[in-house]
């Protein structure tokens, strides 16, 4: 062998590590023209600083007028938006995840024959491209405004969502362990629930847990678009200056979300 | 006879071709080694046996039924008479030991029987027998992924086992095991064969343990079968028509060193 040869000194000290873009001319020229775009764009801000300042007058106003927060006024309004805006989470959770099952199925590569497949992926698709206030406004011109809307509108958006990841969660399962269970004679029925389920359960609950938090922070956001819920008493509060109640409508908002987000993260550590 | 394979043909998609025309007939009982190197297509034949791989071409008859014309409610009933064994023992981890020993009569019990786990009374009954056969009865309630390796392996064969097969279909037993443990896990499948008079077609690596544990040896090269007699029979000559070229004079070891080879090893 030549390792009498070999000085593995000199090439010790000759390494470098790869950078990440191979040819220095391109690297350069992309480092050249990130700083060129940043000088560029900097210097096209036309920022009119007594504006600003102004604004930061009026904010401050503005701000002034939530405090105190004011729960007792509009009570029963924000208890109602309160109650239908959960209703409404629960309800378009559990009947989109409920649907999201059949459709994750259909969209798995290695469960699903290709033209199964192509349509379930559509649904995905078309759930996922439009964000909920487009989907929202599309339902509340069809049904009507109010809570039903915006319930589809969770339930729409809560299939995309369900199925993508489930479906990407199926394709990952450990092939083998399905096989064990299709070897022993099992129905495909059998096979989904032996062999499928226990590896992509962990995921399905958390995901579920997940989404009834997003679920309601959408839901609060829908009411602006006149789809039910908290989002509309807080709209009716803001158009009526009573910038209290908005105030508390807010507290609420985050005391809830904050509430979910908590329950949502443990169940989700819980179940791994 | 219990398995005959005529002219089985098995051509991926990708246009390799995994068995070339393969003749086997396999007898009640008897168990078989199946050897050669990665890539022979040992795990494609004993696949194709129960159809987790659907073969191209030729036939596959257990007992009087040819399973590569069967429908679905046919081979289900086919292979439950086959049960499987698995190189990385293939259980359902997040299942516990009973439920994976239970999946084993998933062909015999409708969906929503199988899905409350209401299983009959003699099967939980059976599942208990055996795992007390295998050691494992204090650990029916423990999530498979608790186990050990030799342990999950046992569970492996327990659930094969509960299908009550006429064939099991051994695919690389021993390759994630140490080689105690690798020796008691093919002692038991032998064992366990003897005992219900079960036939197994084991794909094994380890030519010695083949050789120390099954009669019949069968050498896949390629896709066709360059050899099939007696372990006695495996010579460094027959070993180089399966492998290809190399040393095998401390491969083959004379039959009556068997125990004596494999005490120092369980011993340690």
């Amino acid at each position: 062998m030549s390792a009498t040869l070999f000085d593995a000194r000199a090439a010790a000290r000759a390494w470098r590590p790869p950078p990440l873009i191979a040819s220095p001319g391109l690297r350069y020229a992309i480092y050249l023209g990130a700083l060129l775009y940043a000088v560029l764009a900097v210097g096209t801000l036309e920022v009119n600083w007594t504006r600003a300042a102004e604004g930061l007058e009026r904010g401050a106003r503005f701000i002034a007028g939530f405090f105190p927060p004011d729960f007792v006024t509009k009570r029963f309004d924000i208890i109602e938006g309160l109650l239908e805006s959960l209703t409404m989470t629960a309800v378009s959770t559990v009947i989109g995840v409920a649907l999201s099952v059949p459709v994750a199925l259909g969209a798995a590569r290695n469960l699903a024959p290709m033209p199964i497949y192509l349509v379930c992926r559509g649904i995905i698709a078309v759930s996922r491209t439009f964000q909920e206030i487009i989907i929202a406004i599309v339902f509340v011109a069809m049904v009507g405004f109010g809570p039903l809307a915006g319930m589809l509108t969770l339930a729409f958006a809560t299939i995309g969502f369900m199925a993508k990841l489930i479906a990407e969660d199926i394709e990952d399962i450990v092939e083998e362990q399905a096989e064990a269970i299709r070897a022993t004679g099992a129905s495909w029925f059998q096979l989904l629930a032996w062999g499928i389920l226990p590896q992509v359960k962990p995921r399905l609950i958390g995901l579920s847990a997940y989404r009834l938090d997003i679920n309601f922070r959408e839901a609060a956001v829908l009411g602006l678009v006149g789809a039910g819920g908290i989002g509309d008493t807080l709209n009716t509060a803001f158009d009526r200056y009573e910038f209290d109640t908005a105030a508390a409508v807010l507290l609420v908002i985050i005391a809830i979300v904050l509430a979910a987000e908590y329950s949502s993260s443990w169940i989700r550590r819980k179940v791994q | 006879m219990l398995l005959s394979l005529r002219g089985l043909t098995k051509r991926y998609p990708t246009g390799d071709l995994a068995l070339k025309s393969v003749d086997l007939d396999v007898p009640a009982g008897q168990v078989m080694a199946l050897i050669g190197p990665s890539g022979s297509g040992k795990s494609t034949l004993i696949r194709c046996v129960n159809r987790l791989v659907e073969p191209t071409g030729g036939s596959v008859m257990l007992e009087d039924t040819d399973v590569t014309r069967l429908g679905i409610g046919g081979l289900r009933r086919a292979r439950r008479r086959m049960g499987m064994i698995f190189q990385e023992y293939a259980l359902v981890e997040r299942l516990t030991v009973m439920e994976n020993v239970l999946s084993g009569r998933l062909g015999y019990v409708g969906f929503w029987a199988s899905w409350f786990r209401r299983f009959p009374r003699k099967d939980v009954e059976e599942a208990f027998r055996l795992l007390h056969r295998v050691g494992l009865e204090h650990m029916v309630d423990k999530r498979a992924d608790a186990l050990s390796g030799g342990q999950r392996q046992r569970v492996g064969i327990v659930r094969a086992l509960m299908q009550d097969p006429k064939l099991l279909l051994v695919d690389e037993p021993t390759a994630s095991l140490d080689p105690k443990t690798s020796r008691q896990i093919m002692r038991l499948i032998v064992e366990l064969c003897e005992e219900r008079g079960l036939a197994a077609i084991i794909n094994i690596h380890d030519v010695a343990l083949a050789q120390q544990f099954a009669r019949r040896i069968v050498g896949l090269r390629a896709g066709q079968i360059v050899f099939d007699g007696p372990a006695t029979q495996l010579t460094p000559e027959v070993l180089t028509a399966i492998y290809g070229e190399e040393d095998w004079s401390t491969t083959i070891r004379p039959a009556e060193d068997e125990d004596a080879v494999a005490e120092p090893v369980a011993a340690r």
